[in-house]
């Protein structure tokens, strides 16, 4: 029998493939069940990115222009860690998101709202021993996005981890506790109810630095490992 | 907070600074091993539409079949500076493109090899969640042996299937539902 080395994720933990009240996911979601693969090499090896070398400012997006961005400085900060508690080391991450009047540095966002020069909305960082990542940015803005009438997006910053594997690799977003709009979201709301809040971040009061900045913790679980048939042995 | 796993949600239209600071179409620097190979992965969505604004990402081994990675443990080459991970990000005709050597066969877990394959994750606005394929080499005589094909539809099979064109690129489109829809995996 294979033996897989990452947990199976049981229902209830991610959105459906296709949500109908998120348009654009009907013409891009597949109606065809996936086929499960065991776990082979190619599943369990993947991109770790340790060659990769951060600039020292990546993780400060508040410092990566000429001038400070406008809008409500924060700290946003976390770990990366497995099903089990478990840190995830040196995990890359990655993040975007618009500046804080709701406007992405990119040429499709044609959101009538200013662009702030000095800020580009992009940020890494390499999690410690510990999974532990952090990064200085500004609260990102609230923006209207057509899905339906009246549709606006709650402030949200935009991640992306690697994991240790390929079975691992997660793209999700992060919210803030007591958005009015995250009840209207049906980005948000395609998560499983009782799976939803795990996308909010927490305000952190003992994070927060005086005079300077609020802090926000938002930490980050990923598929994590199958108990071996040896632990499993050792109870 | 951390009572589970962290939901997955869409990357959505406007991914930008750090992502595409990380882009890696071409993967393979000179001095590589192996045969240099150009892929072209095109997305369309259920109406045959093509998906301008995709996100694609492709690991896979060298061409020895060594994965760059703590787990693979085999006693084969690894090549400098080939990590065997890139990025790229589809243009306005659904394409992403990729420069990368021909990957080895890599072990099936319960014996035997595999058919040479790259690994795909697919990210789009409309994607709630990662969708993960795989590119095989039309032509290859390890095919009819592959493991994997074998847990898929054989009507359904040439959905994995790149083929060469004139030009000698790899192409490969990729449905995200439709008719042809590609067969995609949970892994
Ligand atoms: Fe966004």
């Amino acid at each position: 029998m294979a033996h897989d080395l990452y947990r199976r994720t049981p229902p209830g933990q991610h959105p459906p493939n296709r949500f109908d009240g998120y348009k654009s996911t009907a013409s891009r979601s597949p109606t065809r069940p996936a086929v499960v693969l065991p776990q082979t090499l190619s599943e369990i090896t993947g991109p770790l990115r340790r060659d990769e070398r951060l600039g020292a400012q990546e993780n400060d997006l508040t410092r990566q222009r000429m001038g400070e961005p406008l809008g409500e400085r924060i700290v946003v900060h976390g770990r990366v860690v497995d099903e089990a508690g478990r840190p995830v080391p040196n995990a890359l991450v990655e993040i975007w998101q618009c500046n804080a009047a709701g406007r992405y540095h990119h040429p499709g966002d044609q959101h009538d709202a200013p662009l702030d020069p000095n800020f580009y909305g992009g940020g890494r960082a390499r999690a410690d021993d510990n999974g532990a990542y952090r990064f200085v940015t500004i609260k990102p803005g609230a923006y209207p996005w057509g899905n339906h009438k009246n549709a606006w997006r709650p402030a949200h910053i935009h991640f992306s981890l690697f994991g240790p594997a390929f079975a691992t690799r997660l793209i999700t977003q992060m919210y803030f506790p007591n958005d009015p709009l995250l009840a209207y979201d049906p980005i948000y709301n395609s998560v499983p109810e009782r799976a939803r809040h795990r996308l909010q971040a927490a305000f952190d009061m003992d994070g927060t630095q005086p005079e300077w900045a609020l802090a926000y913790e938002f930490d980050i679980v990923l598929r994590g490992r199958n108990a071996t048939p040896m632990e499993n042995g050792h109870g | 907070m951390a009572d589970g796993l962290t939901p997955s949600q869409t990357i959505g239209p406007f991914y930008w600074g750090s992502l595409v600071s990380g882009y890696r179409a071409d993967l393979a620097p000179a001095g590589v091993a192996g045969e240099r190979i150009e892929l072209a992965l095109t997305l369309y969505d259920a109406d045959g539409a093509v998906v301008p604004d995709g996100l694609i990402e492709i690991w896979q081994a060298n061409s020895h079949g060594r994965y760059n990675h703590p787990e693979d443990r085999r006693n084969l080459p690894l090549d400098t500076g080939f990590e065997g991970f890139g990025r790229a990000s589809a243009d306005t005709s659904g394409t992403a493109r990729f420069a990368t050597v021909r990957p080895g066969r890599v072990p099936w877990p319960e014996g035997g090899l595999q058919a040479p394959h790259i690994n795909i994750s697919i990210f789009a606005r409309g994607v709630l969640n990662r969708l993960a394929t795989r590119l095989y080499f039309e032509g290859d005589p390890a095919l009819a042996t592959d493991p994997v094909l074998k847990l898929v539809d054989p009507a359904r099979r040439s959905t994995l299937l790149a083929t060469c064109d004139a030009a000698g690129v790899w192409c490969l489109p990729i449905h995200l539902g439709g008719d042809r829809e590609t067969v995609f995996f949970d892994c």
